[in-house]
């Protein structure tokens, strides 16, 4: 939406902002859980530190019907072509939030069994570091991915 | 039979009382249930390492072994690994099963060289079934050889990956960390 | 398209990937997507039978196969490895005739991170913080196993004051672990709520944790030679909060689940495994007490002091989902008697053994003494070297017996560093549980397996 190419107007920006506005508020994330930070991504949508809050009130086991996927934890070797298919098989817009040392940049395993970082399957938008990302780290960084859907820095 | 037939350097080390065994193997007198344990195979060594109980055999007796530590009471198998000494000792590779009792209350190590020119070891898969992802771990790890194993292939690495991790001539695969003000890596 | 071979000699270097990655774009071939793995995938005709003797029937060949029923009538369906019910990335191979599931093979790896590589890499001082993302919902377990090898090598004891610290975070640690188990077996089964009460009561334990040792997860607190600090001033405090919030809110589950009927239909009678197959299988934990075995190594081989504990073994009859509920329901309880028996009997004292060569001197002293900072530095850089042995020491972690192998060749760092993963043993239960049952029941079996895939993959 926000990339069409008629000139800014009236009618234009405000449709485009009500539809980022939408995205933002109602962005469903994909299970990609795979190791300690995934335990930290269910804390954060437990009661706790509720992430309904934020519109994210369910994680849809089905790609298809989710449009943030945050990759929490390790990716090995054997699990890449599995992030790669499960990231495809998303509809866009969608967004890839790398959660945790291991999935931004391979963090303290530099070795042969793990992909170093994740961006070098999929695109990053943002980066959560922490090993693992408390609660509160992991929701500031959904929250600025919001922001920056919501001004359109993010143009999907 | 040459008494060094697990090809294995004497290890000096602090604390142990190694016991060379032959044809009946003398083991600590009181331990019957140990000798019970070797009792079928020719040449073993027993040794107090550290508060454990280690066994070295030849690795053609393993699965008797497994068998007679099974009847004497061992009733679960608890490990199977491997350690590669390549350069620390003669034989490469050896293979590390640990046992354990639950009506004696005691574990077991028994410890069998394996060569590197011909790494197989048989499987106690038929004594112990559990060892089946264990076996199939150290052969994926260190390419050790199972024979008798149900289903022996990859567990940990992809079916395509070409080497075994774990052996001392596989590096760690380090991919270098570029910082952004540094000297890119080209 | 011929799949590329991945050498790891060869892995992807950095220039070959491009800086700017728009969706869409040509990808490299070895990242396109294929979970076809060939060997590791179940094969329609091999057999797979139970090779122990179990409930009359005999080894692999008693493979019943209906012949009026035709091939076309099985399906093999793959479960994950990205699913929400698998508890991580564990992958099934389930040949399905209708609902139920007649055979089923997993797959792991995926997780795998290379652990026992990267130990031999790090020192010993340093090899904690491997080692406690191995099982992540029970970290401490993993830090303790792998110190008390360490000092076993190194033939130091510990003052009492450190082994009470020890027991004291490694039965909260329990109890977290217990408590993510429960919540995510009721999760799977369709009781969602008890996913938010166990994460709920987990916070309470969870903020002792960050106070006590900086983490909420992953704490790296328990290191050869003592603990990481000392106990925060108002632990006695925390501590009590805890005891007194957990079991209320226990009630809670118990009210929801114990007698419910959904649940007990749901997991009743599902799911058996007798005694003798565990025991043949190695499978231990909470797995081989709830088919009522009394094994437990707390009492058979008790660890860093904590025979002087009073508690209960809980055990079960039945070997089925609902019977390992109750036993981890149980072992919460008597872990927090144990709690608060520690919390009572608390000895002054170190919390780190008084040895400088290998526990590194508060950083406070490094500014007045010499030798604090020679044996820092040395410490930290180099680390301290292992006399030459090898060593097997296990303990008993929520999900099974955790060892610890490690082989010094007299160095700083580990000739080899192995773990015997009580989940990766767990697994081979899958087939003997979920042999002749429905699909929903095997999401059922798997949760009450409580398999964490870092522990199995590692």
């Amino acid at each position: 939406m926000a990339r069409l190419s008629t000139p800014p107007n009236l009618l234009m920006t405000t449709i485009g902002t009500a539809v980022r506005w939408a995205q933002t508020q109602s962005m469903w994330p994909a299970t990609f859980g795979l190791a300690c930070c995934a335990i930290e991504m269910m804390a954060t949508g437990a009661a706790h530190n509720d992430l309904a809050r934020f519109g994210m009130e369910v994680f849809r086991a089905s790609p298809r019907q989710a449009d943030l996927m945050i990759v929490a934890g390790r990716v090995s070797q054997k699990m890449a072509p599995v992030l790669r298919q499960v990231y495809d098989q998303m509809a866009d817009p969608k967004w890839v939030i790398s959660m945790g040392a291991c999935a931004s940049t391979g963090g303290m395993f530099n070795n042969y069994a793990l992909v170093q970082g994740v961006d070098q399957i999929v695109p990053v938008d943002i980066y959560v570091p922490g090993c693992p990302p408390g609660p509160q780290s992991l929701m500031h960084g959904i929250l600025t991915l919001q922001d920056k859907v919501m001004t359109g820095e993010l143009a999907r | 039979m040459a008494q060094d037939v697990t090809g294995t350097e004497p290890d000096d080390e602090v604390g142990m009382e190694s016991i060379e065994g032959e044809a009946s193997a003398r083991l600590l007198p009181q331990d019957a249930l140990l000798r019970s344990v070797v009792e079928p195979v020719g040449s073993a060594t027993a040794e107090r390492s550290l508060g454990d109980d280690v066994v070295r055999i030849d690795r053609s007796d393993l699965a008797a072994v497994a068998e007679s530590a099974k009847s004497a009471g061992f009733n679960m198998c608890v490990d199977v690994t491997a350690v590669d000494y390549k350069g620390v000792r003669r034989t490469r590779f050896e293979v590390v099963v640990n046992l354990l009792s639950h009506q004696h209350n005691r574990r077991l190590r028994i410890v069998t060289a394996v060569p590197e020119d011909d790494p197989t070891v048989p499987s106690l898969v038929s004594v112990y079934p559990g060892t089946n992802f264990f076996e199939r771990e150290v052969y994926d790890m260190f390419g050790i050889n199972f024979e008798g194993h149900p289903d022996l292939t990859r567990i940990l690495m992809p079916d395509d990956w070409d080497g075994y991790p774990l052996r001392k001539d596989f590096s760690v695969g380090e991919v270098p960390v570029q910082f952004k003000e540094s000297h890119q890596v080209q | 398209m011929a799949k590329p071979v991945r050498n790891s000699a060869h892995p992807p270097s950095p220039t070959t990937r491009s800086d700017l990655w728009v969706a869409g774009t040509e990808e490299p071939d070895w990242m396109v997507a294929s979970t076809d793995e060939g060997a590791q995938e179940m094969e329609r005709d091999e057999p797979q039978g139970r090779s122990v003797e179990q409930r009359g029937t005999r080894v692999v060949d008693d493979f019943v196969i209906d012949d009026s029923a035709s091939d076309d009538e099985r399906m093999i369906i793959n479960m994950g490895p990205q699913h929400p019910s698998t508890h991580g990335v564990l992958r099934l191979n389930l040949e399905l005739e209708g609902e139920i599931v007649r055979r089923v093979k997993p797959i792991i790896g995926y997780l795998h991170t290379g652990m026992e590589k990267t130990a031999e890499t790090l020192t010993f001082l340093q090899g904690g913080t491997n080692v406690t993302r191995m099982d992540y919902l029970a970290p401490l377990h993993n830090e303790l196993c792998y110190s008390l090898a360490v000092e076993k090598l190194l033939g130091i004891d510990l003052p009492p004051r450190t082994l009470a610290i020890r027991v004291l975070m490694t039965e909260l640690n329990r109890v977290s672990s217990h408590l993510v188990a429960t919540a995510t077996n009721g999760m799977d089964i369709g009781a969602i709520s008890m996913l938010l009460y166990g994460f709920r009561e987990r916070e309470l334990i969870l903020d002792f944790f960050e106070k006590t040792t900086g983490l909420r997860m992953n704490h790296n607190y328990i290191r050869p030679g003592g603990v990481a600090a000392d106990l925060p001033d108002g632990w006695e405090d925390d501590v009590s909060d805890i005891l007194e919030r957990i079991p209320a809110a226990m009630d809670d589950y118990e009210d929801l689940l114990k007698e419910n009927p959904i649940w007990k239909g749901r997991t009743q009678g599902v799911g058996i495994i007798t005694e003798e197959e565990c025991l043949a299988y190695g499978i231990t934990g909470p797995t081989l007490r709830a088919t009522g075995s009394q094994w437990d190594l707390r009492k058979s081989q008790p660890y860093s002091g904590i025979e002087q504990y009073e508690f209960d073994v809980v055990s079960g009859t039945h070997g089925d989902v609902y019977d390992r509920y109750r036993v981890r329901i149980g072992e919460m309880y008597q872990s927090l008697r144990i709690v608060e028996q520690v919390a009572n009997s608390m000895p002054a004292g170190d919390y780190t053994t008084e040895d400088r060569k290998v526990s590194p001197p508060p950083r406070s002293r490094i500014d007045e003494s010499m030798e604090a900072l020679i044996h820092h530095f040395k410490i930290y850089t180099e680390g301290y070297k292992v006399p030459e042995g090898e060593v097997y020491v296990a303990i008993e972690s929520p999900r099974g017996e955790l060892g610890c192998y490690i082989v010094s060749d007299g160095g700083a760092k580990p000739l080899r560093m192995h773990t015997r993963a009580p989940s990766f043993a767990n697994l081979q239960a899958l087939p003997i549980m979920m042999a002749d049952s429905l699909v929903a029941d095997t999401i059922a079996s798997i949760a009450s397996l409580d398999p964490v895939m870092g522990d199995v993959d590692r």
